[in-house]
């Protein structure tokens, strides 16, 4: 029972995913080579209001992609349509076209729940399990989604809690509760969860914006390390973040896309004014 | 944005501030050597560390405007004003090392009437003049006609140089008064130097790009947006 | 005003107060090992117990859990996580007008429904009447206890690629457990003193129980009998009768404080 579960999960992944290492080959490469997402023209609606309008670009692999804006620009908006999160606003709909390494993940024949296990996601408010103890919390999706395997799932959460630098510091109380640890150390704590479920994309919404100064820098040198082997999308406000971590940078303003660049471009020469003004604080 | 809007105003105003005592450091170097005026020298001297003291001020504001980690266009004009500032301490510099080689000179008979020095310095503070223009005005293309000639003060430098070398050779009595123009008209070679540098940064400000070492045999740095 | 709010907070306890002091009074005295382990004496003798509405009063409760928890808590489930909002302001409706109807007339309802097609009282009559009474309850508290859990783990759950059953089984109602037994025990204690709809269905018993589809005694049954009956010991089995409902219905409060109790040191952290 175990097994077969465990078989249809992974198939789900792509080859690479299943072996604990990482697969480095040509084939990996050549798949790493094209953008990790590709979105097309995409335009979300939820009932009457059209939220994001005709949307498209290409977010690279192994990158670090901010998206930047003001309120109500539509970023969130935009981060969640990556894993068909949106969908769960009632009188969600949406036209254009998503494709994840290739990938339409708007098919018809693809379920929501597919997608989310190939792109994970981290809130800006940290929200571990309050139920659970801390190894429990990282093993969440593995076992929610049928694998029982003690060995597999050990192993998961030791590699899980190292990724986001959080193993040192947890390594003796995995079975303490979750909200027993700090606010910084929660935040990464979903972001180990997330981890452990082997996406391929790691969307994260102001992960950083609830946390002091000293936890903030903890979360950034994270992203910066995670990018060697995952794709991040990453929404924020801070200007100053977004031009520390990020090697893209995408600019929202009332649901379009304003500008799109390397983010050296961005934030020392911007091509359009609106993102110059709002790059320099001079408006939003 | 503004209190830090005032704060740039204020940097901008320091630095115009600073290019004003200048160029005039430099006008008054080369009129106290026509005129052999020793007390107007010797003011030039003293009011260097005026242009001192606003170059440390530039800093320091520039500092403490960059720890509010500004960007695009506002860091670009704070770190051009800083590198202007320090261009406009040099040309401070070199108007005293005219003010005190004229102070040597006007104590011995001049050599010949003064053409080619004044016409030099002319030229330099012309560039140095339309270079902070540029800057004022925000218009790089202005900024860019300034360079060019550089190369026509490099030019009467050289032809002062070989001038003073033969007469040296010819009159030995002279050598110490023609090494005291020499050092002069060099000292005017490097104000125009000073003044391409700051068309350089005006370049760079308004159009993001960085022209720096190009067209004098050395490779192009290449854009800054790149 | 505030001594005038004291009066009013003493006022409000004082009937509680009164109660208990009664209840002791008269019944701790008949209060006795035969008490809890024998069966109701032939009318006219003395001594006997009430062992058997003791019991009896926990196999309904029992019954009424079976029927009353699993469709209560999936309710309160369906109409926290799913249907649409306009069906589920019908359901709620219906759930609170049937909260407030008087026992007296489920009891009836069921009499019709399951005594008269069964031609008899029975146990299962009262237990499923019990169990109705305690569905709208148990319904109720449940939602209102999902809706107390943020969304943001609803949304974490999903973002992990949960499937939405699950997540709403593994991590929604398991985090609102506590609140949801907490539901549960009210509910329990809020039936175990009904008297009124047991009269139509359990009709009570003299004496043990063995068929579910006999009647079966009750403690608020055999208090309603003895205390109408003309024997002072009957009487007085009558107030020990009423104290033991009483120290059972203060056992699940407390029970339950202690429960939430528990809660709130967690949470403030």
């Amino acid at each position: 029972m175990t097994t077969d579960e465990q078989k249809s999960f992974e198939s789900t992944l792509p080859a690479s995913r299943v072996s604990p290492t990482r697969d480095h080959g040509s084939a990996e490469a050549v798949r790493l080579s094209r953008p990790a997402l590709t979105v097309n023209d995409l335009s979300v609606f939820f009932a009457d209001t059209q939220v994001l309008k005709r949307v498209s670009l290409e977010i690279r692999a192994r990158a670090v992609t901010a998206v930047i804006g003001p309120s109500g620009c539509g970023k969130s908006t935009f981060l969640r349509s990556l894993n068909r999160m949106h969908e769960l606003v009632p009188g969600a709909r949406m036209s254009g076209e998503i494709r994840l390494f290739g990938d339409d993940i708007y098919a018809g024949a693809v379920e929501p729940v597919m997608v989310r296990r190939r792109v994970g996601m981290v809130f800006q408010k940290s929200n571990p399990f309050p139920t659970m103890s801390i190894g429990d919390n990282v093993t969440v999706g593995l076992r929610l989604n049928g694998i029982r395997d003690r060995a597999v799932l050990n192993e998961r959460v030791e590699n899980s809690l190292h990724m986001a630098a959080l193993w040192d510091e947890v390594r003796d109380r995995l079975n303490a509760p979750a909200i027993s640890l700090s606010g910084g150390q929660q935040q990464r704590l979903c972001i180990a969860r997330a981890l452990a479920v082997q996406p391929e994309v790691l969307l994260m919404d102001e992960p950083a914006s609830a946390l002091d100064p000293l936890a903030t820098a903890k979360i950034e040198d994270l992203i910066l390390e995670l990018k060697k082997d995952y794709t991040i999308v990453i929404v924020t406000h801070n200007m100053q973040q977004a031009a520390r971590i990020s090697d893209f940078t995408a600019f929202f303003y009332l649901g379009e896309l304003i500008e799109f660049d390397a983010t050296r471009k961005i934030f020392t020469n911007p091509a359009k004014k609106q993102t110059e003004d709002y790059v320099t604080g001079r408006f939003g | 944005m503004q209190h830090f809007d005032q704060e740039l105003a204020t940097l901008k105003e320091k630095l115009l501030t600073m290019a004003s005592l200048a160029e005039a450091a430099v006008n008054k170097a080369i009129k106290a050597l026509v005129d052999r005026d020793d007390d107007l020298a010797r003011r030039v001297k003293d009011e260097d560390s005026n242009i001192d003291r606003l170059e440390i001020e530039m800093d320091d504001a520039a500092i403490s405007l960059l720890a509010k980690a500004p960007l695009a266009s506002d860091l670009r004009l704070i770190t051009v004003a800083m590198k202007i500032s320090h261009d406009l301490e040099r040309v401070g510099d070199e108007a005293t090392t005219i003010a005190r080689r004229s102070l040597e000179l006007s104590h011995e008979p001049q050599l010949k009437p003064y053409i080619d020095i004044p016409r030099m310095a002319k030229m330099a503070l012309e560039m140095l003049s339309e270079a902070l223009d540029a800057f004022v005005n925000r218009n790089p293309e202005k900024a860019r006609a300034v360079i060019p000639r550089d190369k026509e003060v490099d030019h009467l430098n050289k032809q002062l140089h070989r001038e003073l070398s033969s007469y040296m050779v010819e009159k030995p009595t002279t050598i110490t008064r023609c090494l005291s123009l020499m050092v002069i008209s060099k000292s005017l070679e490097r104000v125009a130097d000073h003044a391409t540098n700051v068309a350089e940064e005006v370049v760079y400000l308004y159009e993001a790009k960085d022209i720096r070492h190009s067209g004098k045999g050395q490779n192009n740095h290449g854009t800054l947006s790149g | 005003m505030q001594g005038t709010a004291c009066a009013c907070a003493l006022l409000v306890v004082a009937p509680l107060a009164l109660v208990f002091f009664h209840l002791v009074k008269s019944g701790v005295g008949s209060l006795n090992f035969d008490f809890f382990t024998h069966l109701p004496k032939p009318v006219g003798e003395a001594g006997g117990g009430m062992a058997n509405a003791i019991v009896g009063t926990f196999t309904l409760l029992g019954m009424a859990a079976f029927i009353g928890v699993p469709i209560g808590v999936l309710g309160g489930v369906y109409l926290s996580e799913y249907g649409s909002s306009k069906l589920n302001w019908w359901i709620r409706f219906a759930a609170d007008i049937l909260n407030g109807v008087p026992s007296i007339i489920w009891g009836i309802v069921v009499y019709a429904l399951v005594v008269v097609p069964m031609k008899g009282f029975s146990a299962w009559a009262g237990g499923i009447v019990l169990g109705m009474m305690m569905i709208p309850l148990i319904m109720r508290t449940t939602e209102e206890v999902l809706l107390l859990v943020p969304g943001a783990y609803r949304e974490a759950a999903l973002a992990l690629g949960i499937a939405q059953w699950r997540m709403i089984a593994q991590i929604v109602v398991r985090t609102a457990l506590k609140g949801i037994v907490t539901g549960v025990l009210l509910a329990l204690a809020r039936v175990s003193g009904e008297t009124a709809p047991l009269l139509f269905t359990a009709f009570g018993n003299r004496f043990w129980n063995h068929n579910p589809s006999d009647p079966i005694a009750a403690l608020p049954l055999q208090v309603f009998n003895y205390a109408i009956s003309p024997y002072d010991d009957w009487h007085r089995q009558a107030w020990a009768g009423a104290l033991v409902l009483l120290l059972l219905i203060t056992t699940i409060n407390v029970t339950v404080r202690v429960l939430t109790r528990d809660r709130f040191r967690q949470s403030g952290r």
